[in-house]
Parts: structure tokens; sequence; C-alpha cells
């Protein structure tokens, strides 16, 4: 792929969106942005780098466009069996003491991580106590997580992930399949708390035992992981726990030394004081 | 091949390869020698729960550290890098590392055309690449954008490949600037600072 759109044109780009929508993605890493804002200007075919400003600057709906395509919507339910399992094993069983449990999934995208948890505090008899909170900057990925509907031809794999994250049940019981969709079992989503929020701008909204942000950090320089960092440990309880992408770390961050990783290497900590 | 030199002095070395490629691999890394003044990375298409795996077998075949990318971590001489599986790995032009788990590229997450772009980019003429054995053409496209920022590209000799496919594409599509087999391939980069 040629990047027609060089590094001025994308700081440019970048100080348009908040001038004009109050969104800042100037502590985004580069690399992954640079490349993300040329894939949609060759896929949109623009002939021009000050049409695509324009059309970015005055439509709304294709602004909305724009935000949803330079950030990455790539998820799955169960990502990381493994990671899941450590969930099931060792987070549930100390959410299940709670007369109420709350959980924030940050930054959840189509949400079907969310599902998956849903899955597996209904599979612990735990879903009638819990919220869990769902939050995207995206609106347009939020829709499709109130909906539950998932393409059918990802369920075989997300049906793996689930037996290999310690699952029991015959997973389509949560789903039913129509043509190329499989919907999701409405009584999940009715426990789930839907809203935009964007991790750079907004504030602590709540106060939660387990806070889930999963390959979003990855996306933000030193400077902005450390931000939205502090706002996840102001926004958990002591003794909550905080839960990562499989290549993101606290130990980079100020909160550290309040976190304890649990035994295992998955990547979850828990807030010691 | 009338380009046949590398035309800055080399920081950043990328080898990318798919099917047939880890026994090239496990021939190229013993054979180079320690302490040359650049950094290596590996991009190789892989199933997510071998990682540690191929950390751990090559820090038992090579006198040099070998160690999985992290994000924002800088770019060291004297380090082999390798990529972690179902991550896209880019450059920053600080010279660290970044992640990104954006959609597959060529059926492939880590993408080699993804990694190649991107060092080209931040590297310029400093970058050479090795495309090596594979079923797919990723990585030809990211090659031709290292040739056209002043990198240099050296291709494994499809006849040396286990699956001379990926190899053979980069060649038909006049990326490469060379073409070695493996011990070649070893001697070039060993060369590439002594021969001054």
């Amino acid at each position: 792929m040629e990047f027609e759109i060089n590094d001025e044109e994308i700081e440019i780009l970048l100080q348009d969106l908040l001038d004009n929508y109050g969104y800042d993605f100037t502590d985004y890493s580069r690399a992954s942005l640079k490349r993300r804002i040329n894939r949609l200007f060759m896929l949109d075919k623009f002939p021009s780098f000050s049409l695509f400003r324009k059309q970015i600057q005055t439509d709304s709906t294709y602004f909305r466009r724009f935000v949803e395509e330079i950030t990455v919507n790539v998820t799955e339910m169960f990502r990381d069996p493994a990671f899941y399992r450590t969930v099931r094993e060792e987070v549930l069983p100390v959410l299940a003491t709670h007369p109420f449990i709350r959980i924030w999934h940050a930054g959840c995208s189509t949400g079907e991580e969310v599902y998956s948890m849903a899955i597996m505090l209904q599979e612990a008899g735990l879903l009638k106590k819990s919220l869990l909170y769902a939050t995207d900057l995206n609106p347009g990925v939020l829709d499709r997580l109130r909906k539950g509907i998932f393409p059918l031809r990802f369920i075989k794999q997300y049906s793996e992930n689930y037996i290999q994250s310690g699952g029991k049940e015959d997973f389509s019981r949560y789903y039913t399949a129509k043509y190329d969709w499989a919907k999701f079992d409405e009584q999940l989503a009715a426990k789930m708390v839907v809203a935009t929020h964007n991790l750079v701008s907004d504030r602590s909204f709540n106060e939660f035992q387990l806070i889930f942000c999963r390959n979003v950090l990855i996306y933000f320089d030193r400077n902005l992981q450390d931000r939205a960092l502090q706002l996840f440990d102001e926004s958990l309880d002591t003794l909550g726990f905080l839960a990562l992408g499989a290549k993101e770390q606290l130990k980079y961050s100020s909160i550290y030394k309040k976190y304890r990783q649990l035994d295992n290497k998955d990547r979850i900590w828990r807030k010691i004081t | 091949m009338a380009e046949n030199h590398v035309k800055a002095t080399p920081q950043l070395i990328v080898i990318g390869g798919s099917a047939g490629s880890l026994e090239v691999i496990l021939k190229v890394i013993p054979a180079l020698q320690l302490h040359l003044p650049v950094a290596i990375l590996l991009v190789t298409h892989r199933k997510p729960s071998n990682d540690d795996i191929l950390v751990d077998l090559l820090n038992t075949k090579s006198n040099w550290p070998v160690k999985e990318a992290e994000e924002k971590e800088p770019v060291l001489p004297h380090y082999i890098y390798v990529a972690p599986a179902d991550y896209h790995l880019l450059l920053e032009k600080d010279h660290s590392f970044s992640l990104d788990v954006s959609e597959k590229v060529n059926y492939s997450r880590p993408s080699i055309d993804i990694t190649f772009e991107s060092a080209a980019e931040v590297y310029g003429p400093s970058l050479v690449a090795v495309l090596l054995s594979g079923a797919n053409a990723d990585g030809v496209e990211g090659m031709k954008r290292i040739r056209r920022l002043g990198g240099y590209c050296i291709v494994q000799d499809p006849a040396t490949a286990d699956v001379e496919y990926m190899p053979a594409q980069a060649i038909a599509q006049g990326v490469a600037n060379t073409i070695l087999s493996p011990e070649g391939i070893a001697q070039f980069i060993n060369e590439l600072f002594t021969a001054g």
C-alpha cells in the first residue's frame, strides 16, 4: 500500500478533529493511526488530501465513519481463552462475595467480550446481581452491541474459545441462528448499560469491582496510557481487578505499585491498596 | 541486479517468513556473528500459542539475546526481536515498536507487509529486509515500499525454499536486490559490517 497522506497532513487532520469535534487523537501512537488513515483514504477513493480533509470537517456522518475506521474494532468472544479461564476460576469466586457486582468494559467495541462475560456470570449464577457497563467512543459499534447480533461464520471459533475457557454448556443455547447471523439471548443484554465514553477526555463515572480494557492501551502513547490507567484506578474498588489485553502492561505506569498481578501470566492485576 | 549494494549503514534487519521459514531462521540466526551493531526483527506466521516456544528455541540456538517485541519498547542493536503472534507489529518514528490488532492482511496477523511498510517509513535506506519461504505473497508489497524508500531487499533463493511461492513472487515482481541461499543470507549479513 502506498502512503498518500504524510506525517504533516496527519497532524493537520488530528488538529481538525480536536477543533471541530472535540475528539483528541493527538496522544495516539502514530504508526497504526497513519496506516489506518491511509487505508481509509484509499478505500473511499479520495482524489486529494484537501477533499478528504474537507469531507471530515463538514460532514458529521463521514466524521463518524472516519473515527470508526481509524480506531480498531476487531474483537472476538472469549478472546484468549486461557485469560477467560482465569477470570472464571479466580475472579468470579471473589465477585460472588459481593451483594451487587459492577463491571466496566472500557473500549468494548461491538461487545463480543461483554457477552462473553455475561455468559460466564450467568453460568456462575451471578448475572442477576450484576451490571456490565459497556463503553466505547464509537456510537456505531455500540448500536451493534445493543442488538447482540454477530456474524454466524465466527461462531465456530467462539464456541471453541468458550470450551477452552472452561465452558461446560452447549454454546448454542446462548444464541438463535438465523440466515448468516447469531442473535444472543436478550437476558444477557438486559444486564448491560451501554454508553459512549472517551478514555481520552471523559471522567470516571462509577466504582467497579472489575474493569476490562483489552487491546485499547496499545494504541495510546505512554503518557495517555498512564492517564487512562489513573482513570481506571479512580474507578476501581480496593481489591478490585483490572484486566488488560494479552500484550499490555502496568509496569510502566504510575499506578503500578498499588497493584499485584495474579500469579499466572495472564494480564489481570488486583488493586491492593 | 544492478543496485546490488546497501546504501546506508543498516540499523534494522527485518526477516519475514511463513510456511517453511523456521528451518531457514534456525540456519541463519546461529550463523550470525556476535555483536553486530544492528537490531534484527523476525516476523513469521504462526499459531498464537507458540509465542514463547519460538523465543525459547532461538535463545538456545543463538548467542544474541532473543526476546518478544513489546509495545513501546525501544529498538536496540545487538537484540533479536520476535513479533508476537496475533498482532501486527509496526515501527514508530522514535524507533520503538507498536502493536495493532486490526484486521488480518493477506490472511495473516502479524502481516509481513505491514511491518515492512512501517519499517520502510521509519528506517528508509538503513533498512534491510529478508523474505523467506512461504505459501502466500505477504511481504512482497512491503518490499516494493522498502525499495522506493531506499532500503535493501534480500529474497531467499526459491530453489532452497521449502515452499517457494513467497520468494518466487518477490522475484517475479522485481523487488529483490539479491537472491541468496540460507547460508548466503547469514554470510551477507555478517559482511555488511565487516567489509567496510
